[in-house]
């Protein structure tokens, strides 16, 4: 176990954001259980008060979350010192089994919550709550999720054995290995380059589409889904050499640092910021003939398309830009 | 969405009116807010600079050096080992090091006397680092007595002062002559404090110390990475240490915020009363509230912040400095370079603003979900 | 039109102080006219004014307003209604102390979002209608009672509302005052605003300007007919 203050700052805030979530999820059972919006009684009249509360949670649980998963990878990042072998967030994240699940808990449960709150946001214009009981069905789900996100990052931190060999980057994003990040990179160049433009023009006509006609609503939240993939494993095959301007270095958390300007930021919030927006899109597309938002989803979508398409084009504008203006040639 | 941030506006310009009105109350949470901040902050930024100036020096220390050692003890080891070491596949040079400590009764400290090869010093003369000069007050020509292992006195000549620039190394630090070292200590020619090891490839020098240790048994080789973790490790883990004693005072805050929240005075209710009466929703109190506490935290963030990095970087720690420096009487006169980063601010947010929220996030609602009709009820 | 029917509001349900503060109340408000709600105090008056004005739920029964069925909604949108249609004026005018008397009249425009500028003109506006132009940037503890009383009825116009709700609004004022706000009554019904007020106040009930008056008692209407 390392004792660092980052580490006991990520330790303290999983425990808020956990005990944000199970509290507004015991609301949320409580809510499911008896909510009667016929009813004018007080019970009633109670539970309508906790659904602002379980609203405030959430909400304050998704900022610490964002917050929180940057300062985990930085955090991995300074870690790097304490392991042979280690150069970076990847090296560390490697010292033992629960690094990496620690980051794609943080990132499904940071698209959940966001989720969540496009749900809740939607819940609120219609005028007898009609999502509410999908609304806290989806919040019974994350709670768990963050728990074992907390549980899983415990294990990771009390696991950290300083001065075990692990792999830096430069092992574990190199074309030679077993792994999954290996099979993208040598996946790289010629196919994938392909695959993410013809992803993001997909992307792009479908979002005109479903923006003007209102239909394919859980197409175009799956062509954002995959988008999310295809860009993520771009940024590590294609994009980030270009940015280190190093022909064989491919990691996602360098850019993060200063060497780098901080590069890694823009990159990682656009791709974030498109996927919950384009879920958000698919998972409010069941309701269009709920009577109480048939004046307002239609908006709602089409607000969401756009803000996925403008996530995306300026996460696939920054690549190009980057790549045009890159001093590696390839 | 003009309409959203004009409503976010008008809500947050009330917020801030309100604050004012309350002058008294606010006050004396931002003030405390703000010392948990500033101690917090202080804590952070000084491992963290230290971290650095300690990174910067062992940068330059030489990757690889080997000691011998006599019954689990460093002792002088002989040159005779030099060759020994050349001939390991690897290692590009091998140099001897000629180093040591003498306690001088008329100050009551330590010099650390070190033989430079790459700032070589003409006999019978030395360069002292600034702490030695302010405390002995010498400067360029003056004369200092030393007395030497058998008690014979040694006089040798300051020829320089050494820069100030990393203070916290070079203050007690004294430049001489290798032939002067020697006559000082009685080391005879033949023996070095240790030796320094370069290794062409950087990747081998984990291997070469092995082997050293596999040829010459009674040595023991020390790689730069480990003193650099040490240290690392050691200053995290006063910074933790520090930290987990003021969480108490955190909590203390907390308690104090959470009261100072819970505790809605009859006025207060009554005024969001009439906001609920006149047309306000809850949502809209709860944001109001929301608006409060962020400009309560900032402020307190800020000046916290700005406060710790006066004390660190410009008045050079008074306040805990010898707690996690570990203490000298040479005390290096030293400022910090300033360096403060990201995950340090949100770390600080972390310790404080998250938790500040949400000990405020039930008080708030609480007040926010106050009947509309309760103003007309009484 | 205001409709109410069968309306029943309960305080402390199932409690052993529970308290029946409105039962079974039917009642038809006209747009356009006054209506007073009449009797002593405890008769349910003011409880019945807060579930009208949509500022309470009622405990069972259905309010229809302009035939639009509001008593489901959940709050955040009854408090969007309410907040545009009707205008209320407190027995205590319930001014925010320590902000300025203009302040308090733009207050609950601010979650409609309006641009403060916009907000701003408005209130004066309403100011000068009421003489306060001079005053608009006092703080309201130093007004007069008539001038706060005054205030409070410009806050209750600042959203333009169509009903304008009052409780007991002369229970602090002499009787000149009380004719003067008689007469400002008088003005919004040439407006053509509907005007509900509870008072037992004769000044109030005995104006030529009322409508309707109510009587109530033990929370259930007795009497309702012309003034």
């Amino acid at each position: 176990m390392l004792f660092t203050p980052a580490i006991i700052a990520l330790f303290a805030g999983s425990l808020i954001t956990s005990g944000l979530l199970v509290a507004a999820a015991g609301y949320g059972v409580q809510i499911l259980r008896h909510w009667d919006l016929e009813s004018g009684s007080e019970l009633q009249l109670k539970l309508e008060r906790q659904t602002y509360l379980v609203s405030t949670l959430v909400a304050y649980a998704f900022a610490f979350e964002l917050l929180s998963l940057f300062l985990f990878i930085y955090t991995a990042d300074n870690l790097h010192t304490f392991f042979v072998g280690a150069m970076c967030a990847a090296g560390s994240l490697n010292a033992n089994p629960w690094g990496y699940p620690v980051i794609i808990f943080r990132m499904v449960n940071f698209l959940l919550a966001g989720l969540w709150l496009i749900v809740n946001y939607t819940d609120n214009k219609g005028y007898d709550y009609p999502l509410i009981r999908m609304k806290y069905a989806l919040l019974l789900v994350i709670a768990p999720l963050i728990v074992a996100e907390t549980v899983v990052q415990a294990k990771y931190f009390f696991g950290l054995e300083p001065e075990v060999i692990t792999s830096c980057c430069g092992a574990l994003f190199s074309s030679q290995g077993a792994s999954v990040a290996a099979d993208i990179i040598a996946f790289r160049q010629g196919p994938l380059e392909l695959v993410f433009g013809v992803t993001m023009v997909l992307l792009l006509g479908l979002g005109v589409f479903v923006y003007r006609t209102g239909r394919g609503g859980y197409f175009f939240a799956a062509a954002a889904f995959l988008a999310f993939l295809v860009s993520m494993a771009s940024f590590i095959s294609f994009i980030s050499i270009y940015i280190y301007e190093l022909p064989t270095h491919h990691c996602p958390f360098c850019v993060l640092q200063r060497e780098y300007f901080f590069i890694g930021y823009p990159y990682f919030l656009t791709l974030l910021g498109g996927a919950i927006t384009g879920l958000g899109v698919g998972l409010l597309h069941p309701y269009r003939e709920t009577r109480s938002l048939k004046g307002i989803l239609p908006g709602i979508q089409q607000r969401l398309i756009l803000f996925s398409l403008i996530f995306f084009v300026s996460f696939t504008a920054m690549a190009v830009l980057q790549i045009i203006f890159s001093n590696l040639t390839m | 969405m003009s309409h959203i941030v004009n409503k976010q506006r008008n809500i947050l310009d009330f917020a801030l009116s309100s604050l004012l009105r309350r002058k008294g109350r606010n006050l004396a949470l931002v003030t405390v807010y703000t010392l948990v901040v500033f101690a917090l902050a202080s804590v952070m930024f000084f491992t963290q600079a230290l971290k650095k100036e300690a990174a910067l020096v062992l940068g330059a220390t030489p990757e690889l050096i080997v000691q011998k050692m006599v019954a689990g003890r460093h002792d002088l080891i002989p040159l005779s080992y030099i060759d020994q070491i050349k001939k390991i596949r690897g290692v590009a040079a091998v140099t001897p090091r000629l180093w040591g400590y003498y306690y001088d009764p008329l100050i009551r400290a330590n010099y650390t006397l070190l033989v430079n090869d790459t700032y070589p010093l003409p006999e019978k003369t030395i360069a002292v680092g600034a702490g030695i000069a302010r405390v002995r007050n010498a400067h360029r020509g003056s004369k200092i007595n030393f007395f030497a292992y058998d008690g014979k006195p040694v006089v040798l000549q300051v020829r320089g002062i050494l820069s100030e620039e990393s203070e916290l190394l070079s203050s007690d630090l004294i430049l001489i002559s290798a032939a002067d070292f020697r006559r000082l200590f009685g080391i005879p020619a033949g023996y070095a404090t240790d030796l320094t090891v370069q290794v062409r490839n950087q990747k081998e020098i984990a291997t070469v110390a092995a082997k050293i240790q596999q040829f010459l048994p009674d040595t023991r080789p020390i790689l730069r990475d480990e003193i650099m973790r040490t240290y690392e490790a050691v200053f995290d883990w006063r910074a933790g240490i520090v930290i987990v004693v003021l969480l108490g005072a955190l909590l203390a805050f907390l308690i104090f915020a959470w009261d100072k929240a819970a505790g809605l005075s009859a006025e207060e209710r009554r005024e969001i009363g009439i906001l609920k009466a006149i047309g306000w929703e809850t949502a809209d109190v709860l944001q109001l509230k929301f608006w409060e506490g962020l400009s309560v935290s900032l402020t307190a963030f800020l000046l916290g912040i700005i406060l710790a990095y006066i004390h660190i970087f410009l008045a050079a720690a008074p306040l805990f400095a010898t707690v996690i420096k570990g203490w000298s009487i040479l005390y290096p006169n030293f400022r910090l370079t300033p360096f403060v980063s990201f995950s340090q601010i949100a770390v600080l947010f972390f310790f404080t603003v998250a938790p500040y929220t949400v000990a405020t996030i039930i008080p708030s609602w609480r007040a926010a979900t106050i009947d509309p009709d309760q103003v007309m009820r009484t | 039109m205001i409709e109410l029917r069968h309306i029943r509001k309960v305080f402390n349900a199932g409690q052993p102080n529970e308290h029946v503060a409105v039962d079974d109340v039917n009642l038809a408000i006209g747009t356009g006219k006054v209506t007073v709600l009449r009797g002593p105090s405890g008769s349910g008056k003011t409880t019945l004014l807060t579930v009208l004005g949509c500022m309470a739920r009622p405990t069972s029964g259905r309010i229809l307003l302009q035939d639009r069925e509001v008593t489901s909604l959940p709050a955040r949108f009854l408090t969007a209604i309410r907040r545009k249609t009707f205008g209320f004026i407190f027995q205590q005018y319930n001014l925010i102390q320590g902000i300025s008397v203009i302040e308090n009249v733009m207050l609950p425009a601010y979650p409609n979002g309006d641009s403060l500028p916009a907000l701003k003109q408005r209130a004066e506006k309403l100011l000068d209608l009421f003489n306060l132009r001079p005053k608009a940037s006092a703080r309201v503890e130093w007004l007069s009672g008539g001038e706060a009383q005054r205030t409070a009825i410009a806050r209750a116009l600042v959203n333009d509302p169509q009903v304008i709700i009052a409780d007991e609004p002369t229970a602090h004022l002499d009787t000149k005052l009380s004719r003067e706000l008689m007469e400002i009554v008088k003005e919004f019904k040439a407006q053509g605003k509907t005007i509900v007020i509870a008072s037992h106040d004769p000044i109030v009930h005995d104006s030529p300007v009322i409508d309707k008056v109510v009587d109530m008692r033990d929370g259930r209407l007795i009497h309702s007919g012309a003034a």
